[in-house]
């Protein structure tokens, strides 16, 4: 049995674990109401982007000619994946559910025998990704240094992707990211960003439009706005879906780290009533024996 | 019986402005400015940078674009932009940098005649604020 003095020692040490615990949950919770807000208001754009995509995808009259951004390259060589992860960890399984989503779909494309490149949003996924798939691995993008996620960044992945489509580099683009639920369920999601994904429902409107300049400039325009878009909507929902799942990882850190004090508590407490007892069995029997 | 319809001004970040008396709102429209009334015919326009004017009842606003798409339909109105600020408040100091940054985009060389046509075009909205 551990002496009372170790005891003491280790009591102490989970105590202040305990407090650093609860203090990323008060922090991670602050900023989850922040980014949970801006996931909320950066959604009318992306919405208000698919459905203008969608109006005019259907209104198109010539659809061999439309742009490859939207139809894809008819292929189904390679494939490019984007995964986003965050940069910083002690976020419960937020990195891991993203990447075991990711590493299901490698298999199935690499069974396939269809290459695949991927590209990594956030140090962390580039962490785990590059021990079995670093050869893979063409680019690496962190956002350590910028505080606040903002359209730029989403749009220099944007351009990133935008030109490699164009140098013929892949023809699927995948995104892989956590949407955010609510504070303690995160969905992984793969997304298709090109070629676009039009499941969604179709919008009966059979009105038609007048363009200026014509559609297809305002597609060709469009198109590479709406990826910049949906990766932005990606990230957005991501870091709410960082800080909420850090929130409850830490909120659990914190309920373990009071249930071990408790029961160090008791040992030592057991402990040091056997000490006294043994020191007055002690003095008790050496008086007897007088 | 009116003659108002509904703007929706959306950002990246946030839903900008939306206002539901508007009676006409220009726009910096690719081929030239466009005046927009109620039940114009459905339209999808790209915006060049240029000065958005909303003419609602309870005045008038003026926003700076510099790119973005307005599509109206059922008499709604949405402008998705990823750059816009209202010129109300925001102080001369700001629209000097954004000159000089323009200014020095558009001297680079290895820009194409579309790229530096809209940077001089935004150079002259500029210039022409106050």
């Amino acid at each position: 049995m551990a002496s009372l003095d170790d005891l003491k020692k280790r009591i102490a040490s989970v105590k202040s674990t305990q407090k650093i615990t609860k203090a990323m949950k008060m922090v991670a919770a602050a900023k989850l109401r922040k980014a949970q807000e801006s996931a909320e208001k950066g959604r009318p754009y992306s919405e208000k982007m698919n459905n203008l995509i969608l109006n005019l995808s259907n209104g198109i009259s010539d659809k061999q000619n439309a742009p490859k951004l939207l139809l894809g390259t008819g292929n189904d060589k390679v494939h490019l994946c984007v995964i986003m992860t965050s940069d910083r960890g002690l976020c419960g399984g937020f990195n891991s559910n993203i990447i075991k989503k990711a590493k299901s779909y490698f298999s199935k494309i690499l069974d396939d025998n269809k290459e695949l490149k991927i590209i990594t949003v956030g140090s962390k996924g580039n962490d785990q990704l590059k021990r079995t798939y670093g050869d893979k691995i063409i680019g690496n993008i962190s956002f350590k240094d910028s505080k606040n996620i903002n359209y730029f960044d989403a749009d220099k992945v944007g351009k990133m992707v935008i030109k490699k489509f164009e140098d013929d580099e892949f023809d699927v683009c995948v995104i892989f990211y956590n949407q955010f639920k609510n504070v303690i369920t995160q969905i992984p999601q793969a997304q298709y960003i090109i070629p676009l994904n039009n499941d969604s429902e179709e919008i009966s409107s059979e009105e038609s439009y007048e363009f200026e300049p014509d559609e297809d400039e305002i597609l060709n325009n469009l198109l590479p706005k709406n990826i910049s878009t949906q990766i932005f909507k990606a990230m957005l929902e991501n870091s709410a879906s960082e800080q909420g799942s850090r929130m409850s990882a830490m909120d659990n850190a914190t309920r373990n780290a009071g249930e071990m004090v408790d029961k160090l508590t008791i040992e030592y407490n057991r402990s040091r009533q056997a000490a006294i007892t043994k020191e007055l069995i002690e003095i008790i029997s050496g008086a007897e024996s007088l | 019986m009116s003659e108002e319809f509904k703007v929706e001004i959306v950002n990246p970040e946030k839903s900008f402005l939306s206002k539901e008396d508007v009676v006409e709102v220009i726009v910096p429209a690719f081929e030239g400015e466009m005046g927009i009334l109620k039940d114009h015919i459905s339209i999808i326009s790209f915006l060049k940078p240029g000065i958005i004017t909303i003419l609602s009842k309870s005045g008038e606003d003026k926003f700076f674009v510099e790119d973005g798409i307005a599509e109206f339909r059922n008499n709604n109105l949405s402008i998705l932009t990823s750059s816009i600020f209202n010129l109300k408040n925001t102080d001369k100091n700001r629209i000097l940098d954004l000159i000089k940054i323009a200014e020095e985009e558009s001297n680079k060389t290895e820009i194409n005649d579309q790229v530096k046509y809209l940077i001089d075009q935004k150079i002259e909205v500029l210039r022409s604020i106050d």
